[in-house]
C-alpha cells in the first residue's frame, strides 16, 4: 500500500444510546479500491456518510490528505459521492447535472462544456448532454451520478451501494466498468456493498463490518481463505462448520477429530486467532470438498440427500458416515462426469489444509 | 351485480345540489329585473354597467385583492421556513410548536376575530387592511405548511446532500435544488393562501376599520334588494376569473410534472 490518504483513529458515532461506529481504526491508501462489506446495520453507510462530512463524528479522529475533517462541511472535502438513489437532479438535464458542481470551480463556459463532456464520454454517456434527466434507465442514471462526481476530480470516490438498484446482468458490467473506470482516473474509491461477491470481484481490500466496529480488513484472497471468526467466515461465501474436538500439539498445529472425516492436523496458519485445546469448529468450503475418488487429500465415505442443479454447477448436501449433519459440496459440472442422485453412496476427498479451525 | 342505477341518481342530484346555485349566478347577472325569481324577464347587461360605476363595490375589491395577495405571500413564505424545520430537522419541543402553529385549522374563526380585536385595541392600534392581513396570515399559514409539509417531504432528501457534496453552500443549495423542486408546493399555497383570504369573512368584518373588504362590503349591501342584481354581476366576474386562475395553475402543475417526470397525480382536475 502506498502512503495512506484516509486514517481512521478510533472512529465513533452515538445516536443516543445507538452505538452506530464503536472505535472503527483504518488506513485506506491513494488510488486503492476499498469496501466497506456488512450486513445492514453494521454502520457501513454511517462510516460512508461520516467520511463524506454528513455524519459528525462523536469520537475519534478522521483526517483525508493529512488534513484534519472535524468540522469540515460536505462541500469543503476533498469527497465525492454516489448516492444509493443516485440523487440526479430531476428539474436539470444530464449535462446541468454534470455541470452542477463545476460552476463553483470558476471555470469559463467553454472550458466547463469540454469538462462535461468529458465525463459524460469517460462513462459512456457521450452525447447525453441535453436528455432529461427523467428519461434516463436506471443504469444511465447511475452512469451520469458517476460523472457527476468525477468531473469534480475528487481524491476520494465514496460510492453508497451504487449497484444495488440494478438487475444482475447489468450489476456484473457495472461491476467491471467500474473496475476499469477506477483504474483509469487513478482515484480512491470507497464502495459501501452488502453483496458480498461485489466486494471480492472488486476491491483491492475489504473491510468486513458488524455491530459499528470491523471484524477483518483483508484483500479478498485472505478474507475467502482465512476467515478470523465464524461470522464472517458466513458471510463470505457458504462454509461448512463441523464441530469438533482440538488438541494443541507442541508445534502450534492442532489436532482434531471430526465426525465422519476422522482424526486430522491443521497447520498453524489455519487456525483463526491461534489454536486452543477444548471445543471447536473446523469450516470447510464447499469447493475444497470433492465427490469422487480421484485428486490429493484424504477419502470419507458418505450418502448424498439432496442435489441442487444449477447448470454450470451442482450442489450436493452429504452426509458422512458418523457425522450428525450433512456437508455441502459445491462440484464444477465438467465435461464427462454425471450428476450424482439421492441415496447414492459416495467417496468425498478432503484436506486439512484447506480447513480453518475456530473457536467461537 | 351492483345496480347501476342508484349511485348514478346520487351523484346526479349531488352535483345539482353543489352547482345549481352558482348557475343562478350568472344567469340573474344578465337577467333584466331587480327581483331575484323566476320567469327570467330579459336580457341585460346593465348591471354589469352599474358596476363598473359602484366606486365603494371597486374599492373593497382593490383592498381585498391587496390584503389577499400580501397575506398569500407571507403565509407562503412562513409556511416555506416552518415546512422546511419541520420536515428536515429535529428541535426540542417540536411536536407541541408544530402543533401550536396548526391550531388555527381547527380553532373557530369567531374566537380568532375577537381575540386579536381585543389585543389591538388594548395595544391602541388602529384598524386597517393591515390588521386584516394579519389576521388572515394566522389563518393561512397552517394551510401553507400542510401543501410545503408534504411537498419537503416528497423530496428525496439525498438531492439536497449531493447539491452540497457538490460544493454549494446550505443556502445555495437551497436556492439550486430545493426551491425549484418544491416550486409547485409554493405555487398551490399561494393559491390556496390567495382564495382562503379572497373570501373570508369574520376576521375581516372585525378587524377592517373603515376599509371593508369584498365580502364585508356585499353583505353590508345585502340590505338594499336593488343592489342585489349588481352583487350577482360581480359574483360571475369572480367566478370566471377563479376558473381561469384554476385552469392556469393546473396547466403549469401539469406542464412541470411532465418536465420533472414525476407521475401525474394529486392536482384540482
Amino acid at each position: 500500500m502506498t502512503e495512506p490518504l484516509i486514517v481512521l483513529d478510533r472512529v465513533e458515532k452515538h445516536y443516543g444510546a445507538v452505538q452506530a461506529l464503536a472505535g472503527v481504526s483504518a488506513e485506506i491508501g491513494a488510488g486503492e479500491f476499498f469496501s466497506l462489506l456488512g450486513p445492514s446495520g453494521c454502520g457501513k453507510t454511517t462510516l460512508l456518510r461520516a467520511i463524506a462530512g454528513f455524519e459528525e463524528l462523536t469520537g475519534g479522529r478522521l483526517t483525508i490528505d493529512g488534513r484534519d475533517m472535524a468540522h469540515v462541511p460536505p462541500n469543503k472535502r476533498p469527497t465525492n459521492m454516489v448516492f444509493q438513489s443516485y440523487a440526479i437532479f430531476p428539474h436539470l438535464d444530464v449535462g446541468q447535472n454534470v455541470g452542477f458542481g463545476l460552476r463553483k470551480k470558476g471555470l469559463d463556459k467553454a472550458e466547463m462544456t469540454r469538462a462535461v463532456g468529458d465525463a459524460l464520454t469517460m462513462v459512456g454517456l457521450g452525447g447525453y448532454e441535453k436528455r432529461a434527466s427523467h428519461a434516463l434507465s436506471g443504469g444511465q442514471r447511475q452512469r451520469v451520478a458517476l460523472a457527476r462526481a468525477l468531473v469534480m476530480k475528487p481524491k476520494v470516490l465514496l460510492l453508497d451501494e451504487p449497484l444495488s438498484a440494478l438487475d444482475k446482468k447489468l450489476r456484473e458490467q457495472m461491476q467491471v466498468e467500474l473496475i476499469r473506470l477506477q483504474r483509469q482516473v487513478g482515484i480512491t474509491f470507497i464502495l459501501v456493498t452488502h453483496d458480498q461477491e461485489e466486494a471480492l470481484v472488486m476491491s483491492d481490500r475489504i473491510a468486513v463490518m458488524f455491530d459499528g466496529q470491523i471484524a477483518q480488513l483483508a484483500d479478498p484472497e485472505i478474507l475467502y481463505r482465512a476467515p478470523v471468526n465464524r461470522r464472517v467466515a458466513s458471510f463470505i461465501g457458504m462454509m461448512n462448520f463441523l464441530p469438533t474436538q482440538v488438541t494443541v500439539l507442541p508445534d502450534g498445529t492442532a489436532e482434531v477429530d471430526v465426525a465422519g472425516l476422522g482424526r486430522a492436523t491443521i497447520p498453524a496458519t489455519q487456525c483463526a486467532g491461534g489454536a486452543r485445546a477444548g471445543k471447536g469448529a473446523v469450516g470447510i468450503r464447499p469447493e475444497t470438498l470433492t465427490i469422487g475418488r480421484e485428486g490429493a487429500g484424504r477419502v470419507a465415505e458418505g450418502t448424498v440427500e439432496e442435489v441442487v442443479y444449477y447448470g454450470d454447477m451442482t450442489y450436493y448436501d452429504v452426509l458422512l458416515d458418523g457425522a450428525a449433519a450433512p456437508v455441502t459440496i459445491s462440484m464444477r459440472n465438467v465435461f464427462g462426469r454425471d450428476v450424482l442422485c439421492r441415496g447414492a453412496r459416495t467417496p468425498v476427498r478432503w484436506a486439512p489444509e484447506a480447513m480453518v479451525l475456530f473457536h467461537d | 351485480m351492483r345496480r347501476p342505477g342508484t349511485l348514478a341518481i346520487y351523484a346526479a342530484f349531488y352535483l345539482v345540489f353543489l352547482y345549481a346555485p352558482v348557475i343562478l349566478l350568472p344567469l340573474f347577472a344578465f337577467n333584466d329585473g331587480t327581483i331575484i325569481a323566476f320567469p327570467l324577464s330579459g336580457f341585460t347587461t346593465h348591471w354589469f354597467a352599474e358596476l363598473a360605476q359602484t366606486d365603494a363595490l371597486i374599492d373593497s375589491v382593490v383592498t381585498s385583492l391587496i390584503i389577499a395577495v400580501v397575506a398569500a405571500v407571507l403565509a407562503t413564505l412562513l409556511g416555506l421556513l416552518a415546512a422546511r424545520a419541520a420536515a428536515r430537522t429535529m428541535f426540542p419541543l417540536k411536536p407541541g410548536i408544530m402543533g401550536l402553529i396548526m391550531l388555527p385549522l381547527i380553532l373557530p374563526e369567531i374566537i380568532i376575530a375577537v381575540a386579536l380585536l381585543v389585543v389591538l385595541s388594548q395595544l391602541g392600534i388602529a384598524l386597517a387592511s393591515w390588521t386584516v392581513i394579519l389576521g388572515h396570515v394566522l389563518l393561512c399559514t397552517p394551510f401553507a405548511i400542510a401543501i410545503l409539509n408534504s411537498a419537503f417531504l416528497a423530496l428525496d432528501q439525498s438531492l439536497e446532500e449531493a447539491a452540497q457534496d457538490l460544493g454549494t453552500t446550505k443556502l445555495e443549495t437551497f436556492w439550486r435544488v430545493t426551491l425549484p423542486l418544491v416550486m409547485p408546493g409554493i405555487v398551490s399555497s399561494l393559491l390556496i393562501s390567495f382564495t382562503i383570504s379572497l373570501d373570508e369573512f369574520i376576521i375581516a368584518f372585525f378587524l377592517s376599520g373603515n376599509e371593508p373588504t369584498l365580502p364585508v362590503y356585499l353583505w353590508s349591501q345585502l340590505r338594499f334588494p336593488a343592489r342585489i342584481p349588481v352583487v350577482m354581476a360581480l359574483g360571475t366576474l369572480l367566478l370566471i376569473a377563479s376558473l381561469v386562475l384554476l385552469t392556469t395553475a393546473e396547466y403549469f402543475r401539469r406542464r412541470g410534472a411532465a418536465r420533472t417526470g414525476q407521475d401525474d397525480h394529486g392536482g384540482f382536475m
